[in-house]
């Protein structure tokens, strides 16, 4: 108990040194600030990369401590991102508005008309839905990416937890949340345009003056900021007491509940606060993407999430980060056309079509062979060995008996 | 022996002339004494008017062609067709026919040689379009009763395109005759239509609607909706006419700004002044950066505007508009009505109760129609999710491959297609096949990867998934992003219909005769089989069962194999109405998932039970809200997440020692 929260974490203080030489490295190469060696585009995939890593983070949380798949975590992201891209594209449509205006100073009305019609035009409707009231003012809207995530995160967490729906069944039921949020934004009469989602997010307005060149470096900055701080916050959660209860309800739910703890409470605690992370991740996201639809919501990327957190080794916070990271870079690299065709002689293996094959039985082959993911790889390297107590681990769902003691 | 008629025909018109220019000017009296002398007769009294038909003097002509006699209808439709021509010097008119530098001449009644004629000599007659109307009507007489089936067939369906008043009489003379009862209902139908819709006596048109009772026929209804049509109208007193319903402003339904407009659109009111009108006569009286006197950064809200405009009105520089006042008076000044567009009461009043009762019958229809959908959808489901319930059942594993070994079932048909042209065949072999192919992709995974994850279900999950979408895209490398076709064979195209409303498409009814027989023969193994009961001891307690000499691993090996396997077969029967692409299986996956967790695990009444929930909820929101089937299954799983809460583990729970935890 003496010791303080660094030294008994040594590897907050690795984490947050790389993170920050990572962000200078990219500062110093880049076009706004430097020597113009890596460009915009690249800073941006590199500030996304962040804040998937962030989202990777939450998602190690709920499942690698807690033992909660989650396949519904990206629609916390999405939502962080729906509600910040709701004041970007409103904002910026006002100043495109009001500096075409001519004639008469427009009323209030006529402002929010001219602003509907340019916004949905795109759904045939000209009518600013009730879900954009506060797309006016950037304090609400940030407010909202929390309001809203945390908010549909508490009710069905609620819901979820109360039933005691647990393993795949709650599995099965956060996909099909995703898939419900996915299927409503998808029509045009959500209010959130439909399948067009919103676009022009990387256009902040009052910035215009910044270009790209900078707001892409100024967003890797509070991407990786935002990141810094989730991986504190993260490590002083699960290094407590607290964290001993979440990895107790991971190994053994219902001995943890004999044992006087509200299990649900941590459970709805942990969920809501993941999705927190998840929708501010994804608020950060968005702007540099540039666009958002409910594609980016549908089940499959909340799997993804789930495969990031698997190769990278789950149940450490570090490995989660790796493994989003290395992931969707190298996804990235194979699906962007960059990488050379590989010749076998009778057949041409073009990795654009191939990549997904590979990835899916890679994962395949790191669940059988590898559950620990990158981060045993590390281990590896660092001769870091787990004591050798004879035959295979039965999984989080056995607790930490191995096969032999189990058997005895 | 139409020949021999018209033979005979022709050989009496020889001798027809002569009496016929005795005839009176009104020429049936001869048609009905001499029927076989009449045509030619006829055609030779009124030869100028043929030859110039207009179409204010036709028509009498055109009757009494047709009253004529037998070779009639076949000169009204060489007549329509422009095949006729008459000749310069008398005047006789022939059939012609191009033939090199001149015309081939036929006889007008009996089509028998009559010569060649240069083409000078010649004028054809070129009937307008509304004379060959007129002739069109005429003709349909004959039609109506022409010895060919078909033809009458034909007429009856030219009539309900485009049936009119003229058509009426022919019709009510042909029904008398007609020896086919199928085709004498039909036109007695017909008749009735017509009258409803072109009748002149109202009693008659009201006996007409009556003599439908509910009828359900399309038909039916759309002559009956034009009747009630109505049209909103303002009056100074009491409104007159048809009077459907009189509206009061301000009530439901009819706003006091609808009833001013309506005034507007009828003229009796000066239009009232639009914010866009507002701001373009304030925006064409800017001065010196004002209006009236007002700074133009002022005018940014509706009251200083109007101030403005007030104000420019004073100075008489716009015209005045309507104010809220004399809004409202001339509102209360005049009385509003619905006005029936057919004038008779009686006739919208009878028409008005049959659409009610109509109507009525035809959402009782639509509910067996809703539910026909449904069972059709959760047979679908209920194939499309057995396969799953019997390895997470069995086995506690999800398998979220589970899709694409139903898009492999899927590609396989195609492939056997490929191979086999006819259709019943193939899909005869594909079956099996299907069924074999997954088969062993099932035992395969189980061998390779499952075995190895056993009591780590989300890593078994995950893994799966893995595999999921590595296959996939090897879909897609094989067979390309772009559908597959797999057809159906012929004896499954079309649908049952009941009626205009109630129908199912056979191939709907096969997957719902596959659904059953796979309920069967799943109960017949579990139940009758040593496989089953094995299956279900391992499904229980995998350890006593292993302890009692069954071989849990080759039970699992087999019943994931199984389970596979009828994904395969439910994949070769989406592919026939569902288009066959990678994305096939992932399209359905959520679905089955839903049904599994529904209905419960470990019993196939219980996936029975959650496909028939599933589907039925799907088709029942649907048809709330038919235009969005997006919205439909956004509230279906909102309501299943609800579900869950009170039935956590499905609608059929394994209970005590079988429910394993």
């Amino acid at each position: 108990m003496t010791q303080g929260f660094l030294s008994r974490n040594p590897s907050v203080l690795i984490f947050l040194l790389a993170l920050s030489i990572f962000t200078l490295v990219v500062t110093v190469l880049s076009n706004a600030y430097g020597l113009d060696l890596v460009s915009t585009s690249m800073v941006k995939t590199l500030g996304k990369t962040l804040c998937l890593c962030l989202i990777a983070l939450a998602m190690d949380l709920v499942w690698g401590y807690m033992g909660i798949l989650s396949l519904g975590h990206f629609a916390f992201f999405g939502l962080g991102g729906y509600m910040v891209g709701m004041w970007l594209m409103y904002a910026r449509t006002r100043d495109i508005v009001l500096s075409s205006a001519a004639g008469l100073p427009m009323t209030p009305q006529e402002l929010n008309d001219a602003i509907a019609t340019q916004i949905f035009g795109v759904v045939g409707t000209s009518e600013m839905p009730a879900v954009w009231a506060f797309a006016g003012s950037l304090p609400a809207q940030l407010a909202l990416v929390l309001i809203v995530p945390g908010l549909l995160a508490l009710v069905f967490g609620w819901l979820a937890f109360r039933a005691r729906v647990t393993g795949v069944y709650l599995s099965i039921l956060t996909q099909a949340m995703t898939l419900a949020l996915a299927l409503y934004l998808f029509q045009n009469d959500s209010g959130l345009r439909g399948n067009n989602g919103l676009s022009g997010l990387q256009n902040i307005p009052g910035l215009a003056w910044a270009g790209q060149d900078r707001l892409s470096v100024w967003f890797l900055w509070a991407s990786a900021l935002a990141l810094g701080l989730g991986y504190l916050a993260a490590t002083f959660i699960v290094s407590g007491k607290f964290g001993s209860v979440m990895r107790a309800i991971r190994d053994d739910e219902a001995r943890v509940r004999f044992l006087g703890y509200p299990v649900e409470g941590y459970k709805l605690f942990v969920f809501t606060l993941t999705a927190l992370i998840a929708a501010i991740a994804g608020a950060l996201y968005y702007p540099q993407a540039g666009i958002i639809n409910p594609a980016e919501i549908a089940p499959i990327a909340s799997i993804y999430l789930a495969v990031w957190v698997a190769i990278g080794g789950r149940g450490r916070l570090w490995g989660a980060v790796l493994g989003a990271a290395f992931v969707s870079l190298v996804s990235t690299w194979f699906t962007g056309g960059r990488a050379p065709d590989l010749n076998l002689g009778f057949y041409i293996v073009k990795w654009v079509d191939w990549w997904q094959v590979l990835l899916g039985l890679s994962f395949v082959l790191v669940t059988l062979f590898a559950p620990k993911g990158l981060s045993g790889l590390v281990d590896l390297l660092t001769g870091l060995r787990p004591p050798s107590r004879r035959g295979a681990p039965l999984g989080p769902n056995e607790g930490a008996l191995q096969e032999r003691e189990a058997q005895e | 022996m139409r020949r021999l008629l018209l033979a005979l025909a022709a050989s009496l018109a020889l001798s027809a002339p002569l009496c016929a220019q005795d005839a009176p000017s009104e020429p049936s009296p001869v048609a009905a004494e001499a029927p076989a002398s009449g045509l030619a007769a006829v055609i030779a009294e009124h030869k100028a008017d043929i030859a110039k038909p207009s179409r204010q003097s036709i028509a009498p002509v055109i009757a009494a062609l047709g009253k004529a006699g037998p070779g009639a209808p076949d000169f009204l439709e060489a007549w329509a067709d422009k095949a006729l021509g008459s000749r310069k010097s008398d005047g006789a008119i022939f059939r012609v026919k191009k033939a090199g530098a001149g015309y081939a001449l036929f006889d007008p009644v009996t089509g028998a040689d009559a010569g060649e004629a240069p083409r000078a000599e010649i004028s054809e007659i070129k009937p307008n379009a509304g004379v060959r109307g007129l002739i069109a009507a005429a003709l349909i007489r004959f039609q109506l009763s022409d010895p060919d089936i078909a033809k009458r067939q034909a007429a009856l369906t030219a009539l309900s395109r485009d049936g009119g008043p003229q058509h009426l009489e022919p019709l009510a003379a042909a029904i008398a005759d007609e020896p086919d009862p199928a085709i004498r209902a039909q036109k007695e139908r017909m008749l009735g239509l017509l009258t409803i819709r072109f009748g002149t006596d109202p009693a008659a048109r009201v006996a007409a609607i009556e003599g439908f009772g509910a009828d359900l026929g399309l038909d039916f209804r759309a002559a009956l909706n034009p009747l009630l049509a109505t049209k909103r109208q303002a009056f100074n007193a009491a409104p007159e006419g048809n009077v459907a319903a009189e509206l009061r402003p301000g009530k439901p339904g009819f706003s006091a700004e609808e009833a001013y407009d309506l005034l507007v659109a009828e003229g009796r009111a000066p239009a009232r002044l639009t914010r866009a009108d507002l701001r373009a006569a304030l925006e064409a009286h800017i001065e010196n950066g004002a209006v009236a006197g007002i700074p133009l950064a002022d005018l940014d809200t509706p009251a200083r505007r109007d101030a403005a405009y007030t104000a420019l009105e004073g100075a008489g520089a716009v015209p005045a508009a309507a104010t809220d006042d004399e809004v409202a008076q001339s509102v209360a000044a005049h009385r509003y009505a619905d006005i029936y567009a057919e004038p008779d009461a009686a006739v919208t009043a009878a028409a008005a109760s049959a659409l009610k009762s109509v109507s009525l019958k035809v959402d009782a229809m639509h509910g067996a129609d809703l539910a026909l959908d449904a069972l059709s959808l959760a047979s679908i489901y209920f194939l499309a999710a057995i396969g799953l319930a019997v390895t997470f059942g069995v086995m506690r594993v999800i398998n979220m491959a589970h899709g694409e070994f139903i898009t492999m079932g899927a590609y396989t048909g195609y492939v056997v297609q490929q191979h086999i042209s006819d259709y019943t065949i193939s899909i005869l072999v594909a079956l099996p096949l299907a069924f074999a192919v997954t088969f062993a992709a099932g035992v395969a995974m189980e061998r390779l990867v499952i075995r190895h994850l056993l009591r780590r279900p989300l890593e078994t999950l995950l893994a799966t998934f893995g595999i999921s979408i590595a296959l996939q895209q090897l879909f897609k490398n094989i067979f390309g992003t772009q559908a597959r076709p797999l057809t159906a064979p012929e004896w499954l195209d079309g649908a049952w219909v009941l009626n205009d409303i109630v129908g199912i498409s056979y191939i709907r009814i096969a997957i719902f005769v596959l659904a059953l027989v796979f309920l069967g023969l799943f109960l017949f193994v579990m139940n009758r089989t040593r496989l089953g009961l094995e299956v279900r001891a391992v499904t229980q307690n995998p350890s006593m069962a292993a302890s009692m000499g069954i071989n849990p691993d080759r039970i699992n090996m087999l019943t994931f194999g199984l389970g596979s396997g009828i994904a395969g077969i439910a994949g070769v029967a989406i592919g026939l109405f569902a288009k066959v692409t990678s994305e096939l299986g992932a399209d359905y996956i959520v679905q089955s998932f839903m049904t599994v967790v529904v209905g419960g695990v470990g019993n196939i009444w219980g996936t029975l039970a959650g496909a028939a929930l599933v589907g039925g909820l799907q088709k029942g929101i649907e048809a709330l809200n038919p235009s969005n089937t997006l919205a439909a299954q956004t509230y279906m799983i909102l309501f299943i997440i609800v579900f869950i809460q009170f039935r956590p583990r499905g609608i059929i729970a394994l209970k005590g020692r079988a429910a394993g935890d």
